[in-house]
């Protein structure tokens, strides 16, 4: 069996379950298996300048024993090292206390599908991804260019001894750059199962264009503005609030703003998680093994759904909903596709040209949370910002600091308008993608000037 | 290279999580002409070692089709080598049950203080590198990093308040368990489970200005953030433009910008016993030094690795690393840090009429040119006359780099020095987790403005 077979990763994964079982009589075991191939060709000052494959085989192995139960993983594949695999997972958990909230294994249920498989990106040689550099480069018209294209692909097998078994596999392609002017930057950033959906032409005019239009910016005044934000901006809303608010962990804690049943966002915001469309670039389900599929976040501005792994699930007496992530238990579960149902606002500059005085953001930078409870978070504007007054863009301003409670922001009565386009933008914790419109926020929070 | 990682971790007064990690792998670099191609493989053979130098090879001639200026490589001691960090209790090797006890023990008992949520956790590394090159390099490394830290969180109506120790994220270093053994979780617990309970019902911190004192911990974040991003030569030359940003440095002013306060010396010194960024020899052969980086308040050096201090024309600063065999090196802080000054923290306190001390690290922004921040702290006190006197919650403060570093007027001293470890510093892609060490004392900075909130 070759390395790249596909079969491969559900052969270990039985292998290691066959070991647990001739080594550990009785023990409890799952078993996650990963192929992960990575190209990533990135380039800056308008040349490439790093350029990196990887192969990578993986197995995940977690046990459990009369309520102990330990994690191992290791990428050493012979039979000896998958013994000792086996036998050392097994010593840990006897040392360790027992853990009364430990959920149990997942039973039998199948995936609603394989993933979303493009042979074509799987397959992708760097001279390929050189080639969609070029590309972003020659339609940037001689901006300095900085960016990267990067193709992937998972091949995976999860087994347990509680006689659940699956299959997945997904690729992914993201081409991901700006231009720059001597005073601005402008980006083009977008992920897609197939490479060949994308452009580099396409996105490397975007960035030209952005950056030519955000040229020579001013500052303005901090203070309180009405904004457009741009695909990005929103995505990064959309992950705080996943990470701190729809988290099962965070609300059985306490820690969380939601609410369920409560009208805690405008009538306009739809929003799900979905990691079985066909835009999406992750498994077709999570560590626990658990089948993902469609999970409503919020309806009609009605929060209306939980993240949960098994764990959470089990406290909160619910079922799992296919949100563990493999390496983030400490953090609980998180969305890895969300989708934000798009409007009937048009495009980002349509938007705009409602604005009576306000700010259009094309992207936002280095957010941080200040309250988890309140999803108050600082950060700053970047790639692009102008002030636009009655609908006009009067001119590009210098990057803007902020400090704002994102869920504030999406509340009763603050959304003013949703694009009708939706964007796909990687999501770079867990593989997945964000697919969103932009959006007009009635108010925004900017704290100061980034420039100094 | 061979790694193998450890980590625990307990909430309220259960271990939640034990995860062991290992890999091994090889991972090539190999310069064509002016490219660059990197390939690695998770298999130490011959044959697997022998196709990823042929993939790097041929990705570095797919490089080349979109070329850039030539690469040079700035001259360097090329030599054989041995190097292993100090650890005097091998951290794997101390029982899991131990281990497990003490986290137990410390989330338990800020449990019983009364917050509702007590987390504690430790991590382990233990990395083996040999590194050749066509240049004739041969050199090992056995590198152990371990450390351990604990949080309290007290939530209220519409908040949440948070104490950590020793330090938001730990406190780790190139030591053996030991580190983990002085740090005194128990001798803490309880006492950050008490102030995070009384955070809920501390006065908010005021806005305005003033001048604020810093302890060490968050005094190590500002450094890492606003001086040790900053002066990385591969963000100055552009390379990083797309992703974590540039820099607001300009070569052209390397040796005559002043930084900051004639108080603020920093140097880059990947030679400090137990630090976390210490090493032998960086991922490209280069032996640690130790370099100026900003001397009496004037910007003296960068961080950098070959290629790129050849372009900008100064000595090679050996700070190349990767995060395993599967990613190429790159530019990264080693131990980035303050020289003590004159003082002491209680005398900082008792010279200032009117500020605020702020502690402990909660939330962290700064700019894509590293210029304008904003952070915030876990725990805050007014100070007034020379003492210590309100707690104060959500304290945060904001500035401009050189301005806030030019208005540094007192410095704590070396029995303050400390060297602080951050395992979780972000870089690159396909991203990089790096660690890295930032010496740093209390200090005070006059004029600042504080309270910003949303």
């Amino acid at each position: 069996m070759s390395a790249t077979d596909p079969a491969r990763p559900a052969a270990i994964a039985d292998q290691v379950l066959e070991l647990v079982a001739a080594r550990a009589p009785g023990a409890e075991a799952e078993v996650h298996v990963i192929a992960h191939s990575e190209g990533l060709t990135r380039f800056a000052s308008s040349f490439v300048h790093q350029n990196v494959a990887e192969d990578d085989l993986r197995v995940r192995l977690r046990v459990a024993a009369d309520g102990h139960w330990a994690t191992a993983n290791t990428n050493r594949l012979d039979p000896a090292a998958l013994a000792a695999l086996v036998d050392s997972t097994m010593d840990a958990a006897r040392h360790r206390p027992p853990d009364p909230a430990f959920p149990g294994l997942a039973g039998p249920a199948a995936v609603a599908g394989g993933g979303n498989w493009d042979a074509a990106t799987a397959a992708t040689t760097p001279d390929q991804r050189a080639a969609v550099v070029r590309e972003f480069i020659a339609a940037a018209g001689g901006l300095e260019t900085a960016g990267h294209v990067a193709t992937s692909s998972d091949r995976a097998a999860y087994a347990n001894t509680a006689g659940q078994r699956l299959t997945g596999q997904c690729t992914a392609a993201t081409v991901d750059g700006i231009a720059r002017t001597g005073t601005s930057d402008g980006v083009a950033r977008k992920v897609a199962v197939r490479l060949a959906d994308l452009s580099g032409a396409e996105a490397g005019e975007v960035a030209a264009t952005a950056a030519r239009g955000a040229a020579g910016p001013g500052d303005l005044e901090p203070g309180d503005y009405e904004v457009v934000l741009e695909p990005p901006c929103v995505m990064n809303m959309l992950q705080f609030l996943g990470i701190y608010g729809f988290n099962g962990r965070a609300v059985a804690e306490g820690r969380s703003f939601v609410q369920l049943g409560e009208t805690q966002f405008d009538p306009a915001i739809d929003l799900w998680d979905d990691a079985t469309d066909a835009e999406s670039t992750s498994l077709p389900y999570d560590a626990d093994g658990t089948p993902r599929g469609r999970l409503d976040l919020v309806v009609h501005g009605v929060t209306s759904g939980v993240l949960h792994d098994r764990r959470t699930a089990a406290a909160a007496g619910t079922v799992s909903t296919g949100h563990a992530v493999l390496g983030n238990e400490p953090w609980g579960p998180i969305p890895t596709d969300v989708r934000l149902a798009t409007g009937d606002g048009g495009t980002a500059a349509e938007l705009a040209g409602r604005m009576r005085r306000g700010l259009w953001v094309s992207d936002f930078w280095y957010t941080r949370i200040l309250d988890p409870r309140t999803t108050v978070v600082t950060g700053l504007t970047r790639n692009g910002v102008w002030l636009v007054e009655d609908g006009k863009v009067v001119r590009p301003v210098r990057n803007l600091r902020f400090t704002q409670s994102f869920v504030d922001a999406l509340g009763p009565g603050a959304v003013r308008g949703v694009g009708s386009v939706a964007l796909s933008h990687p999501e770079r914790w867990t593989s997945g993608n964000f697919v969103v419109p932009s959006l007009h926020l009635a108010s925004w929070h900017f704290t100061g000037g980034a420039g100094g | 290279m061979q790694s193998r990682y450890e980590s625990m971790s307990a909430r309220n007064g259960d271990v939640e999580d034990l995860l062991q990690r290992e890999s091994v792998g090889v991972g090539v670099r190999a310069l064509i002409g002016s490219s660059w191609g990197f390939a690695a493989v998770p298999d130490p053979s011959p044959l697997a070692a022998r196709q990823a130098g042929q993939t790097a090879a041929a990705i570095a001639r797919a490089s080349a089709t979109v070329p850039g200026p030539a690469v040079d490589l700035a001259d360097v001691t090329v030599g054989q080598g041995s190097w292993a960090s100090e650890c005097r209790e091998d951290p794997l090797s101390v029982p899991l049950g131990e281990k497990a006890d003490l986290l137990v023990g410390v989330t338990g008992t800020m449990k019983a203080a009364g917050v509702p949520l007590a987390e504690a956790s430790y991590q382990i590394w233990d990395t083996r590198k040999w590194l050749v090159s066509s240049q004739g390099h041969r050199i090992d490394q056995h590198i152990r990093e371990c450390g351990a830290g604990m949080g309290a969180t007290a939530i209220g109506d519409r908040q949440t308040q948070r104490r950590s120790y020793p330090a938001a994220r730990g406190q780790y270093g190139t030591r053996g368990w030991e580190q983990v053994r002085e740090l005194d979780l128990p001798g803490n617990a309880g006492r950050i489970a008490e102030e995070a309970i009384a955070l809920l019902t501390a006065p908010e911190c005021p806005a305005g200005e003033t001048d604020l004192i810093l302890g060490s911990e968050q005094l190590a974040l500002q450094i890492h953030e606003s001086v040790g991003h900053a002066v990385e030569l591969d963000r100055i030359l552009g390379w990083e433009a797309a992703f974590a940003g540039t820099s607001w440095l300009d070569l052209a002013k390397l040796g005559r910008l002043r930084f900051g306060s004639e108080l603020m010396t920093i140097t880059a010194d990947a030679t400090l016993p137990g630090a976390l960024g210490s090493f032998g020899f960086d991922d490209e052969g280069t032996p640690a030094r130790s370099v100026d980086i900003v001397r009496d308040g004037i910007w003296m050096g960068v961080l950098s690795g070959r290629d790129s201090a050849a372009i900008a024309g100064v000595p090679c600063g050996g700070m190349m690393r990767a995060d395993g065999y599967a990613r190429l090196p790159m530019v990264r802080m080693t131990n980035v840090g303050l020289l003590p000054g004159p003082h002491s923290l209680d005398e900082i306190i008792a010279a200032t009429d009117d500020g605020v001390f702020m502690e402990t690290n909660r939330s962290w922004s700064i700019d894509d040119r590293r210029l304008n921040f904003q952070f915030g702290t876990e725990i805050g006190w007014e100070i007034k006359n020379g003492k210590r006197g309100r707690m104060l919650r959500n304290p945060t403060y904001t500035g401009i780099s050189p301005k806030f570093w030019g208005s540094m007027d007192m410095l704590g001293g070396r029995p303050e020095w400390t060297f602080w470890g951050t395992p979780n510093c972000g870089k690159g892609q396909p991203g990089q987790v790096g660690h890295t060490g930032h010496p740093s004392v209390p200090a005070r900075f006059r004029g600042v403005r504080i309270g910003v909130r949303g």
